[in-house]
C-alpha cells in the first residue's frame, strides 16, 4: 500500500478549520493508549490532564496565568513565521525582557509611583527587542541563518540571567540564595479578580495584543506586506517591500512581544528576578503558534489548550502519579500531529495498492 | 606534556559527539532534507543508550540502542516530511520539542543512577609510539567509529554511483525524480542515517563523555553541529575541523572555569554559544562561497507528480 499526495485545485477551508480538531482528538487517542501502556486508568488521565483544571475558579485564574505569556509570545511568532522569518530564539528574548524590566525596581527601589510599571514594561519590551535585533542584524548584514542564531541566544540569555540573579543582582538580605528582592506593590502587575484568583493583567496584554495583530494581519497594508514576502519575496519586492525591512519588522515585533511576556511573568507572576524565570514558554510557543494556524486570534484558543497541558500535568501527577514530564510528551505530539493534519488543507491523501498508480491526478 | 596529551585528549572526547551528529546532518542536508530535529535524536539516543546499558549491564549493547533509537525517532520526522510533505523547519522544531519531552520522560527512572563507561581501546603497538600514539590510538571505541564515519562518508558522498545520486537528489529533486530516482526512497535513508549518527552522538555523551543520565544533557550539542554543516559548507572534512575547534572552544572554556582567574562561570560557559554565531557570521558574509555549496534543494518539500 502507498500514500499518495493529490494537490486539490483549491486549499481546503473546512480542513483549514477542522485540522487542529483533527490533530487535537489524535493527541487524546494517543495519550489514552500511552495511559494505558503505564497502567493507568486512560479515562480518569485523561479527566485529569485536560478537564480538571477547568472545574474550579482557582485553577481557571492559574490557566490564565499560564496561557497569558504563551499568547503573547505565539502572537508575535505567527507574525514572523508568516513572513518567513525563522525565530526561534523567544525564550531568550523573554528573558532578556524579564530582566531588562526588573532592573527599575532592582536598581532604584525607591522609584515607585505611577511611572514604575509602565516604565518596566517599557523596558522589558526594549529588552526582548534588543535580544531579537541580534539575529535580524546578522540575518541582514551577514547573511546568517537566524534559526541557529537566535537559538544560540537563548543559552547566552539563560546564563546571563544565571549570572545575574546569583551575583550582581541578587538581594543582598538573601542569605546567599539566588534571586533579587521581592518587587514592591508598585512594581508589581496588579491581579484582575484578587478576592476570585491570581490571574493578573498579562492576560488583559495577552488578548489585547492578539486582536490587535488580528487587526494588522487582516486589515492593513502591513499584513498584506507580511503575507506577500512570506509567500514570495521576489512578488513582494517587485510591489516595493524590502524584505530586509521585514526581517526586522519580524524580529523587533516578535522579540518585543516575547519582552513584554517575560517582564508581565517576572511582575505579576513571580514577584522577583530568579535565576530561571521560564518553564520553557519561549519554546511552547511556537506549538501554540502553529496550532493556532499563525493567527493571532487562534493563538488565543492554542495557548489556553497549551496552559492546560501544563495545568494538567501538574495536576495528574498529584492525583494519579502520572510524571509530569508527559506534559511535555504531549506538546510536542500536538504539535507533530498539527503539521500533519495541514497536509489535509493542501491535498486529498489517497492510498493506493501497489506501484502501478497511474491514473491522472 | 603529560598534561598537553590529557587536554588534547578531552577536546578529542568533546568533540567526538559533534563531529557524528554533523556528520549525519551533512548527508540529510546533502539529500535535501533539513532536519532541525537533530537535538531531540541526539538526546533520544543518550537516554536510550544510558538505560538500555544500565539494564542490561553492557554499555556495548547501550550503543546499539542509541544508534536504533535516533534511526526511529527519525522516521515521524521523514513521514511527515517526505510523506506528507509539511515544512521541514517546523517539523524538524517539533521532533526536538518531542524529543526532548521523551527523554525526561524516559530517563526518569535513571536520574541519579550510576552509569557505565564505555572502555578505551588501546591498539596493541600503534598506542606506544611517542607523541600521537595515546591520542589516535588509545581512545574510545565511539572516537574511532568518528573517523571511519567521516571517511566513509567522504568515500560514499564523492566516490560512488549511489553518492552521486544522493548529490544530485539534493541539488534537483525534480530532474533526479524525472530521471526515475526514487526521490522520497533515498531521503528516507538518508534521514534515517542522519538520525542513527545523531543517537550514537548522544549516546556517547551518556556512555563515554558524562557517563550518567542528566535531563537535556545534550544541552545545545544538537543545535552547534547544525550550525557545524554550515560552516563546513557541506564539506565532511571541514566538518572535523569545525568540531574539533568546537571540542577545543568548550574543553578550554572548562579549563578557565577551574582555573579562576574571576571571570564568571556563566560567562566562560556562553562561549561555545558565542562561538557558534560568530563563526556562522564569518562563514555566512562570504555569499558566494555559501551559495555555491548549499544543496539547491534544501528544505523545499518535494511532492512526486504521476
Amino acid at each position: 500500500m502507498r500514500l499518495q499526495l493529490v494537490r486539490r485545485p483549491q486549499h481546503s477551508s473546512l480542513m483549514a478549520a477542522v485540522s487542529p480538531l483533527i490533530a487535537f482528538a489524535l493527541t487524546l487517542i494517543i495519550g489514552a493508549i500511552i495511559f494505558i501502556a503505564i497502567g493507568k486508568p486512560p479515562g480518569a488521565a485523561l479527566y485529569a490532564y485536560f478537564v480538571a483544571p477547568l472545574t474550579e475558579m482557582w485553577s481557571l485564574h492559574e490557566l490564565a496565568i499560564k496561557a497569558s505569556p504563551l499568547i503573547i509570545i505565539a502572537v508575535g511568532l505567527s507574525v514572523a513565521y508568516l513572513s518567513n522569518n525563522w525565530n526561534i530564539g523567544a525564550e531568550g528574548q523573554f528573558i532578556m525582557g524579564g530582566i531588562f524590566g526588573s532592573l527599575i525596581p532592582i536598581v532604584f527601589p525607591g522609584f515607585q509611583n505611577v511611572l514604575t510599571l509602565p516604565l518596566m514594561i517599557l523596558f522589558g519590551i526594549l529588552g526582548g527587542m534588543a535580544w531579537g535585533a541580534i539575529p535580524a542584524f546578522l540575518k541582514t548584514r551577514f547573511n546568517t541563518n537566524e534559526i541557529l542564531t537566535s537559538l544560540m541566544l537563548v543559552y547566552v540569555a539563560q546564563l546571563f540571567l544565571d549570572w545575574l540573579a546569583r551575583g550582581w543582582l541578587r538581594d543582598p538580605q538573601g542569605y546567599a540564595f539566588p534571586g533579587s528582592i521581592r518587587f514592591p506593590p508598585a512594581a508589581t502587575l496588579p491581579e484582575i479578580a484578587p478576592s476570585q484568583g491570581g490571574a493578573h493583567y498579562g492576560l488583559v496584554f495577552a488578548l489585547f495584543v492578539a486582536v490587535a495583530l488580528w487587526f494588522v494581519m487582516t486589515r492593513t497594508l502591513k499584513g498584506f506586506e507580511v503575507r506577500v514576502m512570506g509567500a514570495s519575496p521576489r512578488a513582494g519586492r517587485f510591489a516595493g517591500f524590502s524584505s530586509k525591512r521585514m526581517t526586522y519588522f519580524a524580529f523587533l515585533l516578535s522579540g518585543g512581544l516575547a519582552g513584554l511576556a517575560g517582564i508581565s511573568e517576572v511582575s505579576g507572576a513571580i514577584g522577583q528576578l530568579r535565576e530561571t524565570i521560564s518553564p520553557g514558554y519561549g519554546f511552547t510557543a511556537i506549538i501554540v503558534a502553529f496550532l493556532g494556524r499563525l493567527n493571532p486570534l487562534g493563538a488565543v484558543v492554542a495557548g489556553f489548550v497549551l496552559a492546560l497541558t501544563y495545568l494538567g500535568g501538574e495536576a495528574a501527577q498529584i492525583s494519579l502519579g502520572i510524571s509530569d514530564k508527559l506534559a511535555r510528551v504531549f506538546q510536542g505530539l500536538l504539535l507533530f500531529l498539527v503539521l500533519a493534519c495541514d497536509t489535509l488543507i493542501y491535498y486529498r491523501v489517497r492510498f493506493s495498492a501497489g506501484r502501478k498508480a497511474g491514473e491522472a491526478a | 606534556m603529560e598534561m598537553a596529551q590529557n587536554i588534547i585528549l578531552t577536546i578529542m572526547t568533546a568533540a567526538t559527539p559533534l563531529l557524528i551528529a554533523a556528520i549525519g546532518e551533512l548527508v540529510v542536508e546533502r539529500s535535501g532534507v533539513l532536519n532541525l530535529g537533530v537535538e531531540g535524536m541526539m538526546v533520544i539516543g543518550a537516554v536510550c543508550g544510558f538505560a538500555a546499558a544500565a539494564v542490561t549491564g553492557s554499555p556495548w549493547i547501550g550503543v546499539l540502542a542509541a544508534i536504533v533509537a535516533g534511526a526511529l525517532f527519525s522516521l515521524p520526522f521523514g513521514f511527515l516530511t517526505l510523506s506528507l510533505a509539511t515544512n521541514q523547519v517546523a517539523t524538524g522544531l517539533s521532533l526536538t520539542l518531542l524529543g526532548v519531552g521523551l527523554s525526561g520522560l524516559i530517563g526518569e527512572a535513571f536520574v541519579g543512577s550510576a552509569g557505565l563507561r564505555l572502555q578505551s581501546i588501546a591498539i596493541p603497538g600503534l598506542v606506544d609510539i611517542p607523541l600521537v600514539g595515546r591520542l589516535l590510538f588509545g581512545q574510545d571505541p565511539i572516537f574511532y567509529m568518528s573517523i571511519a564515519l567521516t571517511a566513509g562518508v567522504v568515500w560514499f558522498l564523492f566516490r560512488t554511483r549511489a553518492g552521486l545520486t544522493l548529490r544530485a537528489i539534493g541539488d534537483s529533486h525534480g530532474s533526479a525524480h524525472a530521471l526515475g530516482i526514487s526521490v522520497i526512497k533515498a531521503r528516507y535513508l538518508a534521514v534515517m542515517f542522519g538520525g542513527a549518527c545523531a543517537g550514537l552522538a548522544g549516546g556517547h555523551l551518556s556512555l563515554v563523555y558524562t557517563p550518567q543520565w542528566v535531563e537535556n544533557m545534550t544541552a545545545g550539542r544538537g543545535w552547534i553541529a547544525l550550525a557545524l554543516v554550515v560552516f563546513a559548507s557541506w564539506r565532511p572534512w571541514r566538518v572535523m575541523a569545525g568540531a574539533y575547534l568546537f571540542g577545543a572552544v568548550t574543553i578550554g572554556q572548562l579549563h578557565t572555569q577551574a582555573l579562576g582567574f574571576g571571570i564568571p562561570s556563566q560567562l566562560l560557559s556562553s562561549l561555545p554559544y558565542l562561538a557558534t554565531v560568530v563563526v556562522l557570521v564569518l562563514i555566512s558574509r562570504n555569499r558566494r562561497l555559501t551559495m555555491m555549496n548549499t544543496p539547491a534543494s534544501l528544505g523545499r518539500p518535494f511532492v512526486p507528480d504521476r
